[in-house]
């Protein structure tokens, strides 16, 4: 008996994956965002290999170019050139690299400060609980684009900086979310009996506790990701994320500002990979959250 | 009702002294020394250095120099701009009526806009049409809202020549400022086509700054109408035979709408974030751009001003919402 009880651990854990697989398979808008996700990474990953040309490199005979589909387009820049001559779809390839990058950045960050300082308010209570979920009520009280910026304006304006930024005005989520579970299961039988059973704070925190409030947090992780993408193009569109000549995309936009009538194709591309990988995204943490969270399946 | 008033004011106050803190600070975490930072590239010599001390009051302690800026705040000082010389209380209130005019705008072209695609789509559930309204609506939700502006203005500016492409009226009028809001004060004026003039302008930015509050209410919306359609109540009232317009209309949209308030009333937030992106877009003088422009031109008192006079309105329009949350549903004025 006792060493059934032992090996069901892992085994359930494979059927929870299986059983959410079944689950989110189901959602055919979520895969498609899976599969579109996945490959972006490739792309970014072998950003070298796609990519036709280097991302940097001005082209001073092939100003302004056309995509190649268009009159006076050449084939050799598939999705024509920039003010300076730089070739678009390279650009295009290379900056999905800062796009994921800003994510994972900003949602690891996000997620592990959040998280411990969730846990410890949830666990705690009392007046940590209070310092801190009244800190996290200020950062929420400011519109996040307004605080990321004017925190960019302290620190000083590069992509690191805006990754730091987007990460510190998300966080506050994280902690509402982690907080409330935790004091949700801590009234719980099996918290009780780990306690009784002299299991430390820390362990009863992160091993006992934590992994029964992921799904929610899964699910945040995903909407934030996209978040993070759109906030960093965004900062960048201002001015005030990745500087140029980097070819994250949202700076890629702000460049080609002046040309928009002229040359409206600087302008579309890195707007459309901007809103399918934020899509693709968006899909998935829809998907995530049927499959995960079945009190939020929608019906 | 009263009680609950009280707990939510109270719960606000230490949020708001953490807000005043964080513009307090916000100045004085600037790399670099404040006094030079306000003096701008031309620099001042030592004497004039001492006497600008003096005169801010950054020779005292910190705690002092927090709670002048805190008396300051209650007699409506928030600073003076480095680049106009003018109050930075002031500047607001010339600029905020714009942002105001802006995001009702957006809200109300979000609101006739969404609801009814969130009721089709629920009554719809399962059919094309509401597979496109959702698609829509996600992919709305997850536009970058200034890469959308620059799109209509090539389209609608660039390819039609419908709309103007930035600017709230066309420079050929000159309209005395009223209300503040361009479209009473044109209105109020007898310049023939200058109510036109400003409604044109209005049109993209409204549509740009309402996408994501759109999509939002949308998504919403059928979410809420799914969950009230199951409901036995509804059952009932289709078995006497009501119209399925009147089951939905009326019967179910009531209770539906609960909780698409609050989430209408919690767009003001991303309203002021989008409308940073939108004036940046339209070269709109409100609130946004202004702020834009003062982190720009380092005019560090204005941001500090508007930073605080931004968050302060969100947190009562929030306060707001609660409020009339509490209103509209019993369940919450009776339990708390």
């Amino acid at each position: 008996m006792a060493d059934v009880t032992q090996n069901s651990g892992p085994d359930t854990r494979f059927e929870l994956i299986v059983n959410f697989w079944r689950h989110f398979r189901t959602n055919k808008g979520a895969v498609a965002g899976l599969i579109f996700f996945l490959t972006l990474v490739v792309i970014a990953l072998g950003a070298s290999v796609f990519a036709p040309h280097s991302p940097i490199e001005q082209y001073r005979d092939a100003l302004l170019l056309p995509p190649a589909w268009q009159e006076g387009g050449s084939w050799s820049y598939v999705l024509g050139t920039d003010a300076v001559g730089r070739d678009l779809l390279s650009r295009l390839i290379y900056g999905s690299q800062f796009s994921l990058f800003i994510g994972v950045v900003v949602v690891s960050v996000a997620l592990v400060v959040g998280v411990c300082l969730g846990l410890v308010a949830g666990t705690f209570g009392g007046w940590v609980d209070t310092i801190i979920m009244r800190i996290m009520d200020i950062i929420l009280a400011f519109p996040s684009l307004l605080l990321a910026l004017v925190l960019v304006a302290i620190l000083g304006p590069s992509l690191l900086n805006a990754m730091i930024a987007i990460a510190i005005v998300q966080q506050p989520y994280y902690v509402r979310l982690t907080r409330a579970s935790v004091m949700s299961e801590m009234s719980r039988e099996y918290v009780m009996a780990a306690r009784v059973s002299g299991v430390g704070t820390l362990r009863l925190m992160f091993v006992t506790v934590l992994p029964n409030c992921m799904a929610p947090l899964i699910v945040q992780a995903a909407l934030s990701f996209s978040t993070a993408i759109l906030d960093a193009a965004a900062l960048g569109f201002l001015g005030m994320g990745a500087q140029p000549p980097q070819p994250e995309w949202g700076t890629m936009l702000a460049e080609s500002r002046e040309f928009i009538l002229r040359a409206p194709w600087v302008v579309t591309f890195p707007g459309i990979a901007i809103l399918t990988t934020v899509l693709a995204i968006n899909l998935i943490g829809d998907g995530l959250r049927d499959a995960l969270d079945p009190k939020l399946k929608r019906s | 009702m009263l009680r609950l008033i009280l707990k939510k004011l109270g719960l606000l106050i230490p949020t708001f002294i953490g807000v005043t803190l964080t513009s307090f600070f916000f100045i004085r975490l600037l790399p670099g020394d404040p006094i030079l930072l306000l003096a701008g590239e031309r620099g001042v010599s030592p004497e004039r250095y001492q006497e600008l001390m003096v005169q801010f009051g950054y020779n005292e302690p910190i705690w002092q120099q927090y709670f002048t800026y805190l008396g300051n705040l209650v007699q409506g000082d928030l600073g003076v701009s480095i680049v106009t010389k003018q109050p930075v209380l002031q500047e607001f209130m010339t600029l905020f009526p714009a942002t105001v005019e802006l995001g009702l705008c957006a809200i109300l072209f979000a609101i006739v806009v969404g609801l009814p695609a969130g009721i089709i789509a629920a009554v719809k559930r399962g059919k094309a049409l509401d597979h496109t309204v959702m698609t829509t609506a996600l992919a709305g939700y997850s536009m970058p809202i200034f890469w959308w502006g620059l799109l209509l203005i090539i389209f609608f500016s660039g390819i039609l020549g419908w709309t103007p492409v930035s600017g709230r009226i066309s420079l050929l009028y000159w309209i005395e400022p009223v209300t503040g809001f361009m479209l009473i004060d044109t209105l109020l004026s007898d310049e023939p086509g200058a109510f036109t003039s400003a409604v044109s302008h209005l049109i993209l930015p409204t549509i740009v700054l309402g996408t994501i509050p759109l999509a939002v209410i949308a998504r919403q919306t059928r979410s809420a109408m799914l969950e009230v359609l199951d409901e036995d109540y509804v059952r009932t009232a289709r078995a006497k035979g009501l119209s399925n317009f009147r089951v939905v209309g009326i019967h179910a949209l009531r209770n539906a709408l609960i909780p698409v308030i609050t989430i209408i009333g919690l767009q003001i937030g991303v309203l002021f974030g989008g409308a940073i992106l939108t004036e940046s877009i339209f070269s709109w003088p409100g609130i946004g751009k202004w702020m834009v422009d003062s982190i720009f031109r380092r005019d560090y008192p204005v941001v500090q001003g508007g930073l605080l006079m931004i968050a302060a309105i969100v947190m009562i329009v929030n306060l707001i919402v609660d409020l009339m949350y509490g209103l509209v549903n019993p369940k919450i004025r009776h339990t708390e």
